[in-house]
């Protein structure tokens, strides 16, 4: 199969390959970072047409993790989705989840309560620090400096064991409900939320010291794989890959969901969109979500974690089975036949990598007619044989690094 | 004076008149109207460059599969776009005859759109016209159906380890005998 | 001399002043077992699993695994983490028959090893479909605990395995029914 690859990019490029070959005898060369490779985070190959280890042109090709979300999404009730969400950008599994469920809450006209809020706006910031500690530490690993990410894995354990708390798993979460969260905060999350945010910092501080102004990590990433802004917002990049590029767009300030407005907190911007900036408008944007969850906890309101609607929100099983109307909401809900308005609604957060689009048509049914996601992966991505021209081989691997392309995301 | 969707649509309405219609605040405050074909391009070009709207930004877009409406408004296609300065949304669609749909290609007036339609042509065949590479993007290249449309089956055929009689799919579904 | 230090058993033989016999075998299949190095072909959700259980908090480098090498020629095992969808089957062959004998193959997830919640029309329904299989660990994904303990599982698989094995006409069988040419 890869040499149908190889043949179609000596096709695509034949005039500029025979052109070099005649100028001075050298040829330009085929190189295929192929699906499986120890750089790429994820099964997505490219082909590069090399001159020696300058890159002239490369091809993307995507799909080999393609698992029909949108398809599959036609023929679930809107509970069964959350887990499809959960897999899409599986780094930060709960932020794919509560944009779901705002999405959802949007169409039904469901109110989440304060606490509720506040809870998801706890566990959405955690998954953003795991997301960005993953891509920070992954692009040390690809220029070589290994400490850090063993260093910072012990901290996405802890926060797994939170997440564990809340829901019962650690990556795919398939957390919170129609109208707010399954379960309140318990004691061992608040303590260990507390014990977190106590002993994170330091942790992140000793991340930064050994590779932030490192000899060797700035001479790889500073001016490797710059795009301006215009580019890149006609590229339609979203999150931290265009606040790197100076654009500070943020879906939490333009479009505030789930009490984001309560919150105190600072929008990192880059200047050039290179590499370095990224990494470093993504570490800002850690220490921006802890102390994002610090006000959270602090400020934590009391009440119900959800909203009261029977229709939509199982009841507790003591009243399903001792009660006529609790038991006939549940069978109802967990049928799926709940009842849904016939409307459309387009909903987004900010995901990890940027703007995460729900956009839901539904016609009354309990299955959606048609729900597309708008992943920030997938449109980034095609930017990149832009952004990898004239740039060495070793600078190719840690631009992909750097704008943490997720494959699940990316073929959905 | 800010903008509203208000003045959107007047603008829209006295640009383009008759090819735009059925304009809507139903999907929760989203101005959302139709627009013909063949003036989609002129349209986002338009909601782009005017000093007024000033839409700079192709947030998505997709498509749909209607089977049950007529003939000539069986596909839709549907674009989100994002005012980052007044900070305001707007969706149009447009419907597209189901055995050729075809429209114009988006990619001259965003860069973003090159992707989003190769996966629309691979879900749903519908043809981008001046696109610079339209083939598949997501499913293999040898695959010769389109496969979010709604007559293909989500499941795969050759399946031979699934037993029916548990997903209700038998006539008979239990084997009491 | 520290108390509880746990030793690896010696296999049985007959042991002297100086010398240790044993079959060839049981040494092999000793040595074989605690250095496995995997091929870690990691596609989705189950590939950060695995990077957590590369991680010092479970930390698969005390099983052998220190070295995880992207190199087929040079891994023993091969780990297949995540969904493999139509698409990429042809590749995870490719990789496969690159790998030099002895190789073992241990699915991990419920994606690789049938499917999972993905029963759709571009995922391959299990890689059994198009390589063998030695140790299938079910989750999605599993526990860094469960993937740790299909590694041992295949620590086992190999500390018993005849060196013959692969000569012997039920593996080249094996092979044939795949497809795969014995090179």
């Amino acid at each position: 199969m890869s040499e149908i690859v190889v043949k179609s990019i000596e096709d695509k490029y034949a005039e500029l390959i025979k052109q070099r070959e005649n100028a001075d005898g050298s040829e330009l060369s085929i190189l295929n970072l192929g699906p499986v490779h120890p750089a790429t985070h994820g099964i997505f190959q490219n082909v590069l047409l090399m001159d020696g280890e300058r890159i002239i042109e490369s091809e993307s090709t995507i799909g080999y993790i393609h698992r029909a979300f949108e398809k599959i999404a036609e023929n679930r009730p809107f509970y069964q989705i959350t887990p499809l969400t959960d897999r899409m950008n599986y780094c930060s599994s709960p932020i794919n989840n509560m944009g779901w469920w705002l999405t959802v809450e949007k169409l039904l006209g469901i109110e989440v309560p304060k606490r509720a809020q506040y809870i998801r706006v706890i566990m959405m910031e955690l998954a953003r620090i795991a997301d960005h500690l993953v891509c920070n530490s992954i692009l040390a690993v690809d220029t070589g400096a290994f400490t850090g990410f063993l260093y910072v894995f012990q901290y996405r354990e802890k926060i797994y064991e939170i997440y564990e708390e809340m829901c019962g798993a650690r990556l795919t979460t398939n957390m919170g409900r129609m109208g707010g969260m399954e379960r309140d905060l318990s004691d061992t999350a608040y303590r260990k939320i507390k014990a977190f945010l106590k002993e994170f910092p330091a942790v992140m501080s000793e991340f930064e010291s050994l590779v932030s102004r490192n000899r060797i990590f700035m001479d790889r990433c500073i001016n490797v794989g710059p795009i301006s802004a215009e580019k890149a917002i006609s590229y339609g990049f979203t999150g931290p890959n265009l606040r790197a590029a100076g654009v500070d767009y943020d879906v939490r300030v333009m479009n505030p969901y789930s009490s984001y407005q309560d919150f105190q907190f600072d929008v990192p911007v880059g200047k050039s969109g290179d590499t370095y900036d990224r990494y470093c408008v993504r570490n800002a944007e850690i220490w921006q979500s802890v102390r994002i969850i610090q006000q959270a906890m602090d400020n934590l309101p009391s009440g119900p974690y959800h909203a009261d609607v029977p229709d939509y929100y199982l009841p507790p099983k003591e009243d399903v089975y001792q009660n006529m109307e609790a038991l006939i909401y549940h069978f109802k809900i967990v049928m799926g036949e709940i009842p849904v308005p016939k409307n459309e609604v387009y909903h987004s957060v900010e995901a990890g990598n940027g703007e995460l689009g729900f956009y839901l048509i539904s016609d009354g049914s309990r299955v959606p007619y048609r729900l597309h996601f708008r992943r920030p992966c997938f449109i980034y991505y095609q930017s990149f044989a832009d952004i990898v021209k004239g740039h060495l081989l070793s600078d190719a691997i840690v631009i992909l690094s750097s704008l943490n392309v997720i494959a699940g995301e990316l073929d959905a | 004076m800010s903008l509203t969707n208000e003045i959107i649509k007047q603008k829209v309405e006295e640009k383009f008149g008759e090819s735009v219609k059925a304009f809507s605040e139903e999907s929760f405050g989203l101005l959302t109207f139709e627009v013909e074909s063949a003036k989609v391009i002129d349209l986002m070009r338009y909601l782009r460059d005017d000093e007024t709207l000033r839409f700079n930004f192709l947030t998505t877009m997709c498509g749909v599969h209607y089977p049950d409406n007529d003939l000539n408004r069986q596909f839709a296609v549907v674009y989100h776009m994002h005012n980052w300065l007044d900070n305001l949304r707007i969706r149009f669609k447009t419907y597209l005859n189901g055995e050729n749909p075809e429209v114009e290609s988006a990619t001259k007036v965003f860069l973003t759109a090159n992707w989003m339609e190769r996966e629309a042509y691979d879900f749903y065949g519908i043809t981008f016209t001046g696109h610079p590479d339209l083939r598949r993007i997501l499913n293999m290249d040898e695959m010769v159906s389109h496969p979010l449309r709604k007559e293909f089956p989500m499941e795969d055929g050759g399946r031979t380890d699934k037993d029916d009689r548990y997903f209700g799919r038998e006539p008979q579904n239990s084997n009491l005998n | 001399m520290a108390e509880n230090i746990k030793m690896v058993e010696a296999p049985e033989g007959f042991s002297g002043e100086g010398f240790f016999a044993t079959s060839v075998d049981k040494v092999v299949g000793l040595a074989r077992s605690k250095s496995l190095w995997p091929l870690p072909f990691a596609t989705s959700c189950c590939g950060i699993e695995f990077m957590a259980t590369m991680a010092p908090h479970y930390d698969l480098a005390r099983f052998g695994s220190e070295r995880p090498s992207f190199s087929p020629r040079q891994a023993d095992m091969l780990l297949v983490m995540g969904t493999i969808a139509k698409k990429m089957a042809p590749v995870l062959r490719q990789v496969y028959e690159q790998m030099a004998e002895p190789r073992w193959v241990i699915s991990v997830g419920a994606c690789a090893c049938s499917g999972g919640v993905f029963d759709t029309y571009s995922v391959l329904q299990g890689i059994d479909k198009v390589i063998p299989v030695d140790v299938y660990v079910p989750g999605c994904p599993p526990r860094p605990e469960q993937i740790l303990d299909g590694i041992m599982k295949l620590q086992e698989l190999v500390r018993t395995e005849p060196m013959k094995r692969r000569d012997s006409p039920e593996y080249k069988a094996l092979l044939a029914s795949y497809g795969i040419n014995v090179i």
